[in-house]
């Protein structure tokens, strides 16, 4: 258990370390723009004299050197104030806070249909390694990981909404209606497709990963002498197979957020979905700099969370670093 | 019974180095169609609006009447050439940086592993849209932006596999001999990176081209009427409501295929170069 | 002789399937035309030296050769044809393999659980683990946490637990020390005495010796002597083939004398008799192949042999 404690507490730091970059990088990116945040503040078009905008500029703090720029980003940052976004006129913990459920849930919908169809496919087309439903799942994962998100969305949306009527097109609510009055159903409705759609990109991934490990442990000693004991191949499967392969699964299915996060953003913009990843491109686009700042750092945190319970399940689940070294 | 084993490898092989250049032969000709190609023929024709496919017009056309099968491959050809272009920078970069880490060890391998989790803790999307924003858009931020997020993974291969070699018990007993450190870097080194950059370079095409795809879907980088096949797919999007399903598909299927040969390439490659690695 | 045959396998052949060129196959003899049995209460060992497809014979019998793998002949288990439907009952159960070490067990899975199997019980367990002195608390621990004696305990616990009447033995002590070695064969000796039958397949001579009843002498995919232990204590002359003999000039205590040549592959073997091409006393008969045939209480596949 100390070993298990040790592990988590420098996974911790090097983490922070990490963050801390990223935050220096994603700001300095950011600053370094051409993009001039008071014409993006103003409207291109606006005729604000030269004194108003030196003014905000004043405000804003536009003049000062980056470094200094950068920490008093940062001090407002730990104080949980993220400034105020430039394209929605609100402060960016705000846009930030309504956004992040939406999201968090999209992806969590489509990391666990896509975490448990990839396993399934994976293990069953394992076991039947060379039998003609391997071969489909095999072709199935080829085509499917090169297959764009967005691309899968647009057919969805094609199919489902526009020929079909089964879904709406767009909006994770119906147009008009308060936030409050819309109804779960209605909420699910508009979340449906945008989390197939999430998923599907998933399933490759994990299903080839799982697939080859349900190949090599199949050769694997313990599993000839499991069935010179009698067991059946399911029984094999069931017995041995699922838990030897588990542990790296859930370990390489935390680890996938980073893509997940990056296929939300595409999603959701194919979907209108209002969460962070279409947040983030019309942040990005429009110039909104403190938005599009808070929105890298919450994708970054993210990844790091799922990285870090990657690290840290890897260790409580294999008995092998939990309960390290002899004891006979 | 050596005689036939040696007849059907060298069968594989054949079989494996004609795929591969058939497929180089289909992307040369799709690139060197959408440079040489004349606008003329995606040019809007009024007289042509929202047609659905038929011979004249395999792909249909758009609502400017603009005949979407060449529109597509011209896409199909910035498409490749862009992330071509992107994956060779990201991967010289990776070679650079990986050698570097390996053979100078201490703080500067510690630096390079430490931009290498930073950046690989970004999800992509969000490092390209960052890059990209910070170039101003246009086309060098694509570039740019792709080049910059596909280093890591292939710096931490080359990285590894130097490390490998150096400690490999027949070069230390080599660098005992008397042999020096260049000619360890061309007699051991180099032999064994070759390969995996190769085999990573031509792996890092179709992610690179997925996602220059992904960011001008996203109105990120190139101007709004080039035919990029993204920005086509995201006026598909605009127009989705109509129901022409022709927009959507096809342009699709053309990237998804592109895609899937350049992973097809890949593992022919591989198998070529790398025949340990490579299962039955 | 009085007791039963409880396995008696004859004339079987193993052989695999390697693609060549297109279509053309090549036949892969690794065992070829075997007889062996073995009674109830005692121990056969099937030696031989290692690579000499030993372990496929243990998983012919088992029925769990690959399926590139080809099988002829017959198996008789207590006088009754044990075909694959047959394996399949009887695996795990009445038949029992004790593998060669702990990376037989899933590393996952707690080593209680992997003793009761499949369709074991608890109580049954606890008994097995008290019959080998293995503590309570083991039956908590992984695979890799044992220790080199209580592994081999483990290992035969999972084959007693099922009351088994043939326990197949591969290789069941390598790389252990001298005293583990013995004690390990000590369970395999009790579990003889108690009326299991024992075929202990190892590359070991001289430990077979010392605990198993009767040795088969294993060339190149098959039998070439079957002989009392005994016998080999008696001396060369009381040996049969011309490669037993050359095995018991082979051993350290009888003259070192090592053997000339090597095994043939298994893809290239004689046509007549297997050891034809290394044996000193060759003479035409040897073209053609020989069978088993009793010779002075033993079995011999030697033409020559008297």
């Amino acid at each position: 258990m100390n070993q298990l404690l040790k592990q988590a507490i420098s996974t911790l730091i090097r983490m922070v370390l990490l963050l801390v970059g990223v935050s220096m990088v994603t700001f300095l990116l950011v600053i370094s723009s051409p993009i001039d945040p008071i014409d993006a503040y103003v409207g291109a078009e606006s005729n604000v004299s030269q004194e108003q905008r030196d003014n905000i500029a004043e405000y804003w703090g536009l003049n000062n050197p980056p470094v200094e720029r950068y920490f008093t980003w940062l001090s407002n940052l730990i104080k949980g104030d993220m400034g105020t976004s430039i394209s929605y006129q609100k402060p960016v913990t705000e846009i930030l806070g309504s956004r992040f459920l939406a999201s968090l849930t999209l992806m969590a919908v489509a990391w666990l249909l896509s975490g448990i169809f990839g396993f399934l496919l994976g293990v069953m087309s394992g076991a039947m390694q060379g039998s003609i439903f391997d071969k489909c799942v095999k072709a199935l994962c080829f085509v499917l990981s090169s297959t764009p998100t967005f691309w899968i969305g647009l057919l969805f949306l094609m199919l489902f909404s526009v020929v079909l009527g089964w879904f709406p097109i767009g909006l994770s609510v119906p147009i008009g209606k308060l936030s409050s009055e819309v109804t779960l159903l209605e909420r699910v409705h508009h979340l449906i497709l945008p989390a197939f759609t999430l998923s599907i990109t998933g399933i490759s991934g994990i299903a080839l990963h799982t697939r080859q490990k349900i190949i090599d442990v199949l050769k694997m000693d313990y599993v000839l002498f499991a069935k010179a004991r009698g067991e059946s191949k399911w029984t094999l499967i069931r017995r041995h197979g699922l838990r030897n392969i588990a542990i790296p699964a859930i370990t390489l299915q935390f680890a996938s957020i980073s893509e997940l996060f990056g296929g939300s953003v595409l999603a959701e913009n194919v979907f209108s979905y209002p969460g962070l990843g279409s947040a983030a491109s019309a942040a990005g686009l429009k110039g909104d700099v403190p938005l599009l700042l808070g929105i890298a750092l919450c994708s970054v945190l993210f990844v790091f969370a799922g990285n870090l319970i990657a690290n840290l399940l890897y260790g409580i689940l294999n008995p092998q670093i939990r309960e390290g070294g002899k004891l006979g | 019974m050596k005689n036939l084993r040696m007849n059907s490898k060298l069968n594989r092989r054949t079989k494996t180095v004609v795929l591969a250049g058939v497929i180089i032969l289909l992307l040369v000709s799709i690139s060197i169609f959408g440079i040489v190609m004349s606008p003329e023929l995606y040019a809007p024709d009024y007289s042509a609006k929202k047609m659905v496919p038929s011979f004249t017009h395999p792909f249909g056309t758009d609502y400017l009447g603009r005949d979407m099968f060449f529109r597509s491959m011209k896409g199909l050809s910035t498409s490749i050439l862009i992330g071509m272009l992107a994956a060779t920078v990201s991967a010289f970069m990776a070679l650079a940086l990986g050698l570097l880490a390996a053979t100078a060890g201490g703080w500067v391998d510690k630096v390079v592993s430490y931009f290498v989790d930073l950046f690989m803790g970004v999800p992509h999307m969000v490092l390209l849209m960052l890059i990209s924003f910070m170039l101003g858009g246009g086309l060098k931020g694509v570039i740019i932006g792709v080049a910059v997020t596909h280093w890591p993974n292939l710096t931490r291969i080359i990285r590894g596999e130097v490390m490998q070699v150096r400690n490999a018990q027949y070069v230390k007993a080599s660098r005992k001999f008397g042999t020096s450190k260049l000619q360890v870097a061309l007699r051991h080194i180099v032999p064994h990176v070759l390969p995996q950059f190769i085999i990573g370079l031509i792996l890092l095409f179709p992610h690179a081209i997925l996602h220059e795809a992904g960011l001008t879907f996203l109105g990120f980088g190139l101007p709004i009427d080039a035919p990029a096949i993204g920005i086509i797919l995201s006026e598909a999007l605009k127009h989705i409501a109509t129901g022409m399903w022709w927009l959507v598909f096809f342009p699709g299927v053309m990237l998804v295929i592109v895609v899937m040969l350049f992973d097809k390439l890949g593992e022919q490659i591989k198998l070529l170069m790398d025949p340990g690695s490579a299962q039955e | 002789m009085s007791t039963a045959n409880i396995l008696d396998v004859r004339n079987l052949s193993v052989s695999f399937l390697m693609y060549g060129r297109g279509l053309e196959q090549k036949e892969l003899n690794v065992i070829s035309d075997l007889s062996v049995a073995v009674k109830e209460g005692e121990i056969l060992a099937v030696a031989g030296s290692s690579g000499s497809g030993k372990s496929l014979l243990a998983n012919a019998i088992l029925g769990i050769l690959p399926s590139n793998a080809r099988v002829k002949g017959e198996m008789l288990y207590c006088g009754k044809k044990l075909d694959s439907k047959q394996q399949q009952r009887l695996r795990g159960k009445e038949i029992a393999l004790v593998p060669q070490s702990v990376g037989y067990l899933d590393p996952l899975m707690k080593v209680g659980q992997q003793v009761i199997g499949a369709d074991g019980c608890r109580e049954k367990q606890e008994a097995v683990f008290k019959k080998y002195g293995l503590a309570d608390f083991v039956k908590k621990l992984y695979p890799f946490q044992l220790s080199g004696g209580m592994a081999r305990r483990v290992l035969v616990s999972t084959a007693v637990i099922g009351d088994a009447k043939l326990i197949i033995a591969d290789e069941p002590t390598p790389g252990l020390s001298k005293e583990i070695a013995q004690t390990a064969m000590g369970h395999f000796r009790s579990l003889a005495d108690e009326g299991c039958a024992v075929m202990l397949i190892t590359h070991d001579l001289d430990l077979a010796l010392a605990y198993a009843d009767r040795i088969a002498v294993f060339y190149a995919g098959t039998t070439v002597e079957i002989a009392a232990a005994k016998d080999f204590r008696a001396g060369v002359d009381a040996l049969r083939h011309p490669y037993t003999k050359a095995l018991w000039r082979a051993m350290p205590h009888n003259g070192f004398q090592p053997i000339e040549g090597s095994q043939p592959y298994a893809g290239d073997l004689p046509k007549g008799c297997l050891f034809a091409p290394r044996c000193p006393q060759r003479t035409e008969a040897c073209e053609e192949k020989p069978s088993m045939r009793p010779l002075r209480g033993g079995e011999v596949c030697c033409s020559n042999a008297t």
